[in-house]
């Protein structure tokens, strides 16, 4: 028999002063949750994996119901069959790394001992088997907790921003990895993360929290394109964004960048706030034309790869940002600084 | 020197054995019940914790003859608790080995409960989780991660107990008396033998107590020691 894959998770927590209401429902192999810390989204996994409580919700895994305040369900986490990893790996730092394999497993038999050595051959850990987890690289550890977690075979898997204990260049390589690690997996994954980068390049589908709510969701590529909030669009990166004011069906004035911008697309009644990411300016010299603001440098940072220019705003907390690499910073060494940014059309972001 | 190899050969030892075994029982009920106990605390709120902690570490803070009169009042002949014990199960407390066990018990049980306590909550909830999202049983979790995880804690509170339980004088003196050869325990011989006069004798077992106090401590520190290698010295 074939089971459909599906999660579903209607999760109502409160806890202190924060509110976590949550919907999340996707049948995608890669999902992605993106959000501030403390925004709720750790939490959501804990609740999905039963070692949070939960008020009052539903929550499926595979048509599988694990919890459901009406039907008053609350399967142990023991029970539920998802695997979570923790941020710090949580590896049992008594056991060797053979014995933490082999902890899901039950009774220490032979068969089972050949499993979790599979297993570790499957993840390049042979080898290592009696080691300590506290003589493995960050790396190799999370290696160990995949594969603790993998040998039990759950119906979901569940990663808390599995990258953030490795430094920068770990954390790029295990990136990759965790793609092919997981590459045989057929359960659903689901990643929670700050970083969009990571998310980006890891889930198909996005889920943005936000103060314990989703407030956007969609295929991760739309999501990006079109984040239709200003949190969201702040989450996925977008660097300049100011409170707007809708003129008419075809124009908005952004009062902080000092323009007017003048639209061939209609523009939504609900528009309150305007986006643009900092890599989208086009810089033009001489007179100015449309939609362009008046390129006032303040500051510029030099970075390996790219150089920042910030410009003067109207609104002197958040100066617009301006990132320009490779070809494009050539072009400005020739040319000197522009007169003016031009703001395309097409990646000019009507949020609300 | 002489002196004191004769005092050994003509010395009844049945003291030091009486203490030893006082201290070894006493021991491994306190290991229990302290783990126990201190698992239990640990996953109350802060309101019942303090309350319960309160009442558990009772023990170590009083004098222990005030703990001894506690015991008296539960355990004595003359009384309910007492005649229940002896009429129904014909087991007597009072001035019998039994009474050197509870007495040691109740007064290093704290030391357990306390060192057990602060050892768990040093420990990571996320290894209790992964356990629990592993499938591992309540029971697993607890033996196999936790305890071996809190090792040392729960190694030095263990050495402390044996050592105080080995100890024990005031409340042991009150329940279970100083009879020789039956609940006569190295430190009341030293009071005992000290109030004769004999410090000879007394001098003997204050050495023997020393070396085993030493050492105790001294194992603690190699196994506490070795998770603290890492310790900068300043």
């Amino acid at each position: 028999m074939r089971v459909v894959k599906r999660l579903y998770a209607d999760i109502h927590r409160k806890i202190g002063g924060f509110d976590l209401n949550v919907m999340i429902e996707s049948s995608a192999d890669r999902v992605g949750i993106l959000g501030e810390s403390g925004s709720g989204k750790s939490m959501t996994l804990r609740c999905i994996a039963g070692i949070e409580p939960v008020d009052s919700g539903h929550i499926e895994v595979n048509g599988r119901v694990l919890y459901d305040s009406a039907g008053k369900i609350n399967m142990k986490p023991q029970k539920r069959n998802v695997g979570y990893m923790f941020q710090n790996y949580a590896l049992f730092p008594t056991m060797s790394v053979i014995k933490n394999v082999m902890a899901g497993l039950g009774r220490p038999t032979e068969e089972n001992r050949d499993k979790a050595a599979d297993m570790l051959r499957r993840f390049r850990m042979d080898g290592y088997e009696d080691k300590l987890p506290g003589e493995l690289s960050g790396g190799q550890q999370q290696r160990v907790a995949l594969a603790r977690i993998m040998v039990t075979e759950p119906s979901l898997i569940l990663l808390d921003e599995p990258y953030s204990a490795l430094d920068s260049y770990l954390r790029d390589r295990m990136q990759v990895e965790m793609l092919e690690m997981l590459e045989d997996y057929a359960g659903q994954v689901v990643m929670v993360s700050h970083s969009r980068d990571e998310l980006y390049r890891f889930s198909e589908e996005l889920f943005i929290v936000s103060e314990g709510r989703i407030i956007r969701h969609g295929d991760t590529k739309s999501v990006f394109r079109e984040p239709e909030k200003a949190m969201a669009a702040r989450l996925t990166g977008c660097k300049n964004l100011s409170a707007a004011r809708r003129i008419d069906e075809h124009t908005v004035e952004v009062p902080d960048w000092g323009i007017i911008l003048d639209l061939k697309r209609t523009v939504p009644q609900s528009t309150s706030w305007v986006g643009y990411r900092a890599h989208s300016f086009e810089p033009v010299w001489g007179e100015a034309e449309e939609n362009c603001i008046k390129c006032d440098i303040i500051r510029v940072d030099d970075l390996p790869f790219e150089k920042n220019y910030y410009i003067r705003s109207r609104n002197s907390e958040a100066p617009l940002c301006w990132f320009v690499q490779g070809e494009e910073q050539r072009v400005l060494d020739e040319r000197g600084l522009p007169d003016y940014l031009r703001l395309n059309e097409d990646d000019i972001l009507l949020l609300e | 020197m002489n002196g004191f190899i004769e005092l050994a050969k003509t010395l009844d030892w049945s003291p030091l054995w009486i203490s030893l075994k006082t201290g070894v029982v006493a021991t491994i009920i306190s290991f229990f019940l302290g783990l126990w106990a201190a698992r239990k605390v640990i996953k109350k709120d802060y309101r019942a914790k303090s309350i319960l902690d309160g009442i558990l570490t009772l023990p170590m803070v009083l004098p222990p003859t005030v703990a001894g009169f506690f015991l008296l009042l539960i355990f004595s002949r003359r009384r309910a608790f007492g005649i229940f014990l002896n009429d129904t199960f014909d087991i007597q407390v009072v001035h019998t080995w039994l009474g050197c066990i509870i007495a040691a018990t109740v007064i290093a049980f704290p030391l357990m409960y306390r060192n057990a306590r602060a050892a768990f909550e040093q420990i990571d909830a996320n290894l209790v989780y992964a356990g629990r999202t592993l499938g591992m049983s309540e029971l697993s979790i607890f033996w196999r991660i936790v305890v071996p995880t809190a090792g040392p804690g729960i190694a030095s509170g263990t050495i402390l107990t044996f050592a105080r339980a080995m100890g024990e004088y005031g409340a042991t003196s009150m329940l279970a008396g100083n009879i020789p050869g039956k609940t006569g325990t190295v430190s009341q011989r030293i009071a005992m033998v000290i109030q004769d006069g004999d410090y000879a004798t007394a001098g003997f077992w204050v050495i023997v107590v020393l070396v085993i106090a030493f050492l105790a401590i001294f194992i603690i520190n190699m196994i506490t020691g070795k998770h603290m290698k890492n310790i900068r010295k300043w």
